[in-house]
């Protein structure tokens, strides 16, 4: 594996099942009554957010404290970061600190590439800009492959926001490298142009995809897109591309529904489905602490006891 | 003074006889490497001779487009250090665009710059005035006291903004005909452009960065040579940066509209692959420019335009920013890229050692034709008896790797450092002057 986590890309067949692998390991520590292994004991991570995302800081938190690592949260808000300090300089004072680890969470798309070349720690993407999120893509992956089993072969429908969407990028390379056939569904004003160069198909009817999927996984929704004319209203938008009931329905019996969080009910997935037996969504935020520990152990070369 | 053996153009050895800061004599390069040797053949008037080595004379170049930074930005670059760059680039004049603080749109302002670069005397510095009071975009600043001004302004741009409302780039391409100016026009739909990152394409898709479409560009220059065309007024469009606005321009000239084109050294070079690999590390806002990176494809499209005339020139959008605008995550750092100091290496680079443009073409296209647009009578002169000294001596056999640390530039934001590019400006000469030699500032 390579030093850094920065693009789901960045990952080997063998490196991306070696994480879901380690997780399934790590996944019975997360059984036992005494949670905590003493594997990054004396190592240091810094949760490094830019963007408010208390989800995804909490997760990686919770890894890395099970794993025995001093954690530093460092958010932006109230920080020499909001008087003006430069990434850079951010980053500098970390290395000062000696920072084993730093997950980033920025919303400038590439800002992780930049934080790689001033810090000698492992870097972790977080979630930067439009760009990419890997360890979400690994917990959708693990979250999958325990329903679904291995994914070679497996159909996998990502709907919504693809343009803005940091997971869907990473969802896309992920599954793609572990032999899924990926389709996304989104209106055409919600897909990049160059979409058809991505490893995957592309389809505008949710419909006729729907029977033939094995997971769907639903992205939010972001209010402000309406504002900027990607499509006319909610409602639109929800009859034309939102889980609801019915098309819940069209989905093959064992198919699986999926949402990075947090969720719009009503708007691109009703509160029926969400909260339906064949929803992943509250384990994915489970899986999310599980594939993280994977994660930091493996970059940090740490030992599970 | 005597400039001894050089070849202008590219020619046959000669000897350039400089008097008064005009051109003389050429003749036949003599066997004379030095004054004594000259003045015992009887030429008492010769005081100096700069032994040329065989380098090839081109007229010194002339750049439409160049940031000076100053008013505002002197931590950048200043009308000294930019001229100085622009005298070790091969420039014997440079038009400094008005986005400056304050803005270039009164003559108060432009005056101002013209006289430091006269005070300097390192390049003659012509001031673009601003189009729109601010580059604001709503009312036309004083063009005609521009022109009136000691600086003599007859090129009007609001570059790096748009001017966006059809009427009143209307209105700006038919004003300017009172005293024959040009407007010219930083081509970019700003409702296109939002937010927009780099070029947008397979690139800014995988990496995220919000999309810069050509259209935006092509939209825009397409409607300026209709309303160019309607009012019979010159157009110039800057830093042409795709295949698309190639056709587009292909089609004005062929009606026979008064439009000119220019295109910057980078975009005949780079690529936006680059954003997302180089040696530099990905999302590196060294590549971060506007207009943006292309792709190979608008490359190649931009380098058979120059080739055939479809792109009068080259232009370097010299744009100096410090290191702190730049050493940032990439949606935070300033767009742009210096130019000046290696413009003519990227040239031959893309053009010459690709067999597209011989030296006679390059001078043509640095010199001649941007002296044209921007009614520079005393620049862009053919080397011969009668004109100005303005003369630029090149070595192109010498391949270099670019230090941006020898630059004369108080800025390093290029994109070539640690690249090998071919040629090295060897002496420039302002009206006879000596401003560089042996590649060093004189």
């Amino acid at each position: 594996m390579k030093r850094h986590l920065i693009s789901a890309g960045d990952l080997s067949r063998d490196d991306a099942l070696l994480i879901l692998d380690t997780a399934e390991e790590l996944a019975r520590v997360s059984e036992r009554s005494i949670k905590k292994l003493p594997t990054l004991r004396g190592r240091t991570v810094v949760n490094l957010f830019f963007e408010d995302s208390t989800r995804t800081r909490i997760s990686f938190e919770a890894a890395a404290k099970r794993l025995s690592a001093d954690v530093i949260n460092f958010s932006a808000k109230g920080s020499s970061v909001s008087k003006g300090e430069s990434l850079k300089d951010t980053a500098l004072t970390l290395e000062a600190m000696g920072a084993d680890a730093v997950v980033i969470r920025h919303g400038s798309s590439g800002a992780p590439h930049r934080l790689a070349n001033w810090v000698h720690g492992s870097v972790v993407n977080a979630g930067d800009g439009t760009h990419e999120h890997p360890t979400q893509a690994l917990l959708d992956a693990f979250s999958m492959r325990r329903r679904l089993g291995a994914l070679d072969g497996r159909r996998i429908t990502i709907v919504g926001d693809v343009l803005h969407s940091r997971v869907a990028r990473s969802n896309v390379l992920l599954l793609h490298t572990l032999g899924a056939e990926v389709t996304l569904v989104a209106p055409p004003t919600l897909l990049p142009v160059s979409v058809d160069t991505w490893p995957c198909s592309v389809s505008y009817d949710l419909d006729g995809v729907l029977p033939k999927s094995d997971a769907v996984m639903m992205l939010r929704v972001q209010k402000e897109r309406m504002n900027a004319a990607y499509f006319p209203s909610e409602r639109e938008y929800s009859r034309r591309y939102g889980l609801d009931r019915d098309r819940f329905a069209k989905l093959p019996d064992d198919a699986i529904v999926m949402h990075p969080g947090p969720m719009n009910r009503g708007m691109e997935i009703a509160a029926e489905v969400a909260d339906s037996p064949r929803s992943t969504i509250v384990e994915q935020v489970a899986n999310g602490v599980t594939i993280r520990m994977a994660v930091l152990y493996l970059l940090l070369g740490g030992e599970i006891a | 003074m005597i400039i001894h053996n050089v070849r202008i153009l590219g020619g046959e050895p000669v000897d350039i006889r400089v008097e008064g800061g005009v051109v003389t004599e050429i003749t036949p390069a003599g066997p004379a490497a030095d004054a004594t040797g000259a003045r015992s053949r009887g030429d008492e008037a010769v005081h100096e001779v700069i032994d040329g080595r065989g380098a090839i004379a081109l007229p010194g170049l002339v750049d439409l487009h160049t940031h000076l930074r100053e008013p505002g930005r002197e931590d950048a670059e200043t009308v000294l250090t930019g001229t100085q760059s622009a005298a070790r680039g091969g420039y014997t004049a440079v038009h400094a665009m008005a986005n400056t603080s304050p803005v270039a749109d009164t003559a108060g302002v432009v005056e101002q710059v013209w006289r430091l670069g006269r005070e300097y005397g390192l390049c003659d510095v012509q001031p673009v005035g601003a189009v729109t009071v601010g580059l604001d975009g709503r009312q036309l600043a004083e063009l005609g006291a521009m022109a009136d001004s000691a600086a003599r302004v007859r090129v009007f741009s609001d570059d790096g903004k748009c001017v966006s409302d059809a009427v009143l780039m209307r209105r700006a391409l038919e004003y300017v005909k009172a005293f024959d100016g040009v407007v010219a026009q930083h081509a970019q739909e700003p409702r296109l452009t939002e937010g927009a990152q780099m070029n947008e394409g397979v690139v800014s898709g995988r990496l995220g960065l919000t999309g810069w479409p050509a259209v935006a560009e092509e939209a825009v220059i397409a409607r300026d040579c209709l309303l160019a065309a309607h009012v019979g007024s010159r157009l110039h469009v800057c830093h042409v940066s795709t295949a698309g606005s190639v056709e587009i321009l292909r089609w004005a000239k062929s009606k026979g509209w008064n439009v000119t084109a220019e295109v910057t050294p980078h975009h005949l070079l780079l690529t936006d692959d680059l954003v997302e690999e180089s040696p530099a590390g990905a999302y590196n806002p060294i590549y971060k420019v506007n207009p943006p990176l292309r792709t190979r494809a608008d490359v190649e499209a931009l380098r058979a335009a120059l080739a055939d005339g479809t792109i009068d020139i080259v232009a370097t959008d010299h744009a100096p920013h410090p290191v702190e605008d730049k050493e940032t995550e990439w949606s935070a750092a300033a767009m742009g890229m210096v130019g000046l100091e290696t413009a003519l290496s990227v040239v031959q680079e893309a053009m010459v050692d690709t067999g597209l443009l011989d030296w006679a073409g390059v001078a043509e296209r640095m010199s001649a034709a941007p002296a044209r647009i921007g009614r520079l009578p005393g620049h862009g002169r053919p080397i011969e008896a009668g004109s100005p000294a303005n003369i630029t001596l090149y070595d192109p056999s010498v391949r270099t790797e670019v230090d941006p640390s020898a630059f004369a530039s108080k800025s390093r934001n290029t994109p070539y450092a640690g690249m090998t590019l071919p040629g090295r400006v060897v002496a420039t000469f302002l009206r006879g002057k000596p401003t560089v030699l042996e590649g060093k500032l004189a």
